[in-house]
């Protein structure tokens, strides 16, 4: 008879199921990193003088830098002189300006993903960027936007066409001095997705970013900036998939949001990086800066992430509450198994005055991953009133597997109000034979429930997302019943 | 063998034979036989350690026991050679002694996944949601659940008597062949007691078996058994009708407890 936990034990070795290569004509650079890659990178994009400048203060900055070492994660060494630092389907003449010109092969890779990049994306009433390696390859919907004023397009259309705004806010959240792998990024950042929304404009849909790491040996450095100017509202998602490889692979992105007065910003993740084989060779290095700055009163920006790929995350999407009344959010979702590590967290930093933070951090163990949970939450003196709510819970599958959660609260202000809840549960063989005794397999037991496990996150998605998210958890889960 | 007993095997809906069973090393249950004809309701009465609950679980397949010697038959297929699963698709519930919660997993969500894959089993078609859904709130009237334990969590928050009248909710919604109460009434008061039991008198049927797992004779006022079996360490020292219930009401456990197996073997034994 097959127990719950022999079941619990084969949780490692399902398949990942969007890890083909697609077979395009590349153009790539090869390995290797100096002062010449940062300009080579630069003239192949067209960038103006002062976008190589930024890159290269950024570039000799990070060479004064030493990587960081606290997190709780564990890995070889990242050989950066290894690493490709452009890898782009080679485009003909100036790159794609329509669908159409887009390698076919290409676009039946986002199919095969379920990407919509055609026509039917009306009906998803999705609008796609969609980043394949280092290229953005295609942006839906640019017109409609364009109709009520908001500008959504790849990073290098937005520093050719709309310079004063990338020049404007482009490290105004994260500076390029800001970590080791932020200011990688800065120096040799690739492409990614710019978005501005109007004074006023309620972005009348989704807007999304598919990341697509295809290429060998190169690396994904893709940098993406949300500006919601006062009373804007705008709702972002984020996938992001990556063939299997037996070498590690980096990804190394920025995000920043700024959100003005009573603006809005929604941006909701969910990551699927390939995770490594079930003895922990290759997957993908997850090493991410994302932050928003609430730039004004009653802004609200709102993080949902759903991690469940990549051999090691670090990524700590932040907000900074610096207008009055403004409130961040930070609703997580980590899922690690095989041999997977996810050092994951927020930080908010109280600024205004009755500014509110909330925090709900899932994190899931099985086989012998490792989740650690790092937040910190900092009021600072003249935030008057201000709230804190955070709540970690754990959950742990099999008995290889690990949690860890690291909260660090700097209170300033004697006014602060801080709340914290901690959980840590185990799925119980208990749980799973009253499901099985109702009738339902252990392998739906299971995903059944860590999904209620994780509702308070997923409830905070967009339905579509909400449902792929549910999906993704319940394929990972997946291959646990003979 | 006669074939009378042959004929017995062939219309019983659960047969025990010489089961045995331990966990982690102990043997508790030393050697059961009982036969349940369809439509019948048997009660398995003992004092605490005897191994009534034991015997419920391991029929139900929780795998913490380990079955060293005998054989179950349902519905003449083997038991115990079924995942717990299978046997809830072939018609074996389990109404739990501590119903187990799920967080943040609705209970018509669950039931609705449970049915599903009991009318897969089947053969049946899905139910949709609507279907579903007015199938269900005919059934919350058997047990008086009120609407709101139906959007709930499964079991989270739920009181000790709404735990149990959930159990017997499930069991109205999956409709089983074989039912087995275990301690279904430990912990409930007297209104209750009574809400279960009328929802268990409303489910019995011709087709339907009844295994109540009970330290006291309490439930049996309400729910009337065809026979009562009385489990003294792991082993079936009496059986009889209702009658015993009460005769056990009066002496006490200790009457039967002291005996010896070869005592016990000259003890009548009804049905």
């Amino acid at each position: 008879m097959q127990t719950p936990t022999n079941t619990i034990e084969d949780f490692a070795t399902q398949d990942y199921k969007f890890g083909f290569v697609t077979d395009v004509e590349q153009d790539t650079f090869p390995p290797g990193l100096s002062e010449d890659t940062v300009r080579q990178l630069s003239a192949k994009k067209r960038e103006p003088e002062w976008m190589l400048e930024w890159r290269l203060k950024a570039y000799r900055h990070w060479l004064t830098m030493e990587e960081p070492t606290w997190a709780n994660v564990h890995y070889t060494p990242i050989d950066y002189q290894s690493i490709s630092y452009y890898a782009g389907p080679k485009a003909k003449g100036s790159g794609p300006k329509s669908l159409d010109e887009v390698d076919p092969e290409i676009l039946k890779t986002y199919e095969k993903l379920g990407i919509p990049l055609h026509e039917r994306a009306i009906l998803a009433g999705v609008a796609v960027d969609a980043v394949f390696d280092s290229v953005s390859v295609a942006t839906t919907f640019k017109e409609k936007l364009a109709e009520v004023g908001i500008i959504f397009c790849s990073f290098s259309e937005a520093v050719r066409n709309h310079p004063e705004l990338v020049q404007e806010y482009l490290g105004s959240v994260v500076p390029y001095t800001d970590n080791f792998f932020a200011t990688l990024n800065s120096a040799v950042f690739s492409d990614g997705s710019f978005v501005y929304v109007p004074k006023g404009v309620r972005c009348p849909m989704e807007l999304s970013t598919y990341f697509r790491i295809n290429a060998k040996n190169s690396g994904q450095f893709e940098r993406t900036l949300i500006i919601a100017d006062e009373g804007a509202y705008v709702s972002y998602l984020e996938g992001c998939t990556a063939p299997m490889r037996d070498e590690n692979q980096l990804h190394a992105a920025v995000v920043e949001l700024v959100a003005r007065k009573d603006a809005t910003i929604k941006y909701s993740t969910v990551q699927n990086w390939y995770p490594g084989d079930e003895n922990g060779k290759g997957g993908i290095y997850n090493f991410v800066t994302k932050r928003g700055k609430c730039d004004g009163a009653n802004a609200k920006i709102s993080w949902t992430q759903v991690e469940t790929g990549s051999a090691i995350t670090w990524k700590y999407p932040s907000v900074i509450l610096k207008g009055d009344h403004s409130v961040g959010e930070f609703y997580s979702v980590a899922l690690t198994k095989g041999y997977q590590q996810a050092d994951t967290g927020t930080k908010m930093i109280h600024i205004g005055k009755h500014t509110k933070s909330t925090i709900v951090s899932k994190g899931i163990s099985a086989g012998h991953g490792q989740n650690t949970y790092r937040g910190s939450v900092r009021i600072l003196k003249g935030a008057d009133g201000a709230r804190n709510f955070s709540q970690c819970d754990s959950m742990l599958i099999g008995d290889q597997c690990g949690a860890h959660t690291f909260p660090y609260i700097d209170v300033q202000n004697p006014t602060a109000r801080m709340e914290h809840e901690a959980t840590t549960s185990k799925i119980g063989e208990d749980q799973i034979f009253y499901c099985n005794q109702r009738g339902i397999a252990t392998e739906d037991a299971v995903s059944m429930i860590v999904n209620g496990f994780c509702k308070e996150v997923f409830r905070e998605l967009p339905m579509e997302f909400a449902v792929e998210a549910q999906k993704l958890l319940a394929v990972n889960l997946e291959g646990s019943v003979g | 063998m006669s074939s009378g007993s042959i004929m017995e095997r062939e219309t019983a809906m659960l047969e025990i034979r010489n089961l045995h069973a331990s966990v982690e090393g102990n043997e508790i249950l030393k050697g059961i036989d009982l036969a349940l004809q369809p439509g019948e309701v048997h009660a398995i009465m003992g004092p605490n350690g005897s191994g009534k609950s034991t015997l419920a679980r391991v029929l139900a397949g929780q795998d913490a026991y380990e079955v060293t010697a005998g054989q179950v038959l349902f519905n003449g297929a083997d038991l115990l050679e079924m995942e717990p699963e299978e046997r809830a698709r072939e018609g074996v519930f389990m109404a739990f002694q501590y119903p187990v919660e799920i967080p943040g997993v609705g209970n018509t969500y669950f039931l609705k996944a449970a049915l599903n894959a009991v009318r897969k089993h089947r053969g049946l078609p899905e139910m949709d949601a609507l279907e579903f859904l007015k199938m269900v709130r005919g059934k919350m009237k058997l047990v008086q659940m009120e609407e709101s334990l139906l959007n709930r969590p499964v079991n989270e928050g739920f009181s000790g008597g709404e735990k149990k009248r959930n159990e017997i909710f499930h069991m109205a919604v999956l409709e089983p062949s074989l039912c087995i109460l275990d301690e279904t009434d430990s912990g409930l008061d007297i209104d209750a007691l009574r809400v279960v039991a009328d929802g268990v008198n409303a489910l019995r049927s011709r087709d339907r078996s009844f295994l109540l797992i009970t330290h006291y004779q309490r439930l049996l006022n309400y729910i009337v058994p065809d026979h009562i079996h009385v489990l003294v360490d792991g082993r079936i020292v009496r059986s009889g009708g209702k009658e015993l219930a009460l005769e056990l009401e009066e002496k006490g456990y200790s009457w039967l407890e002291g005996l010896t197996p070869e005592q016990m073997a000259t003890q009548p034994v009804g049905a």
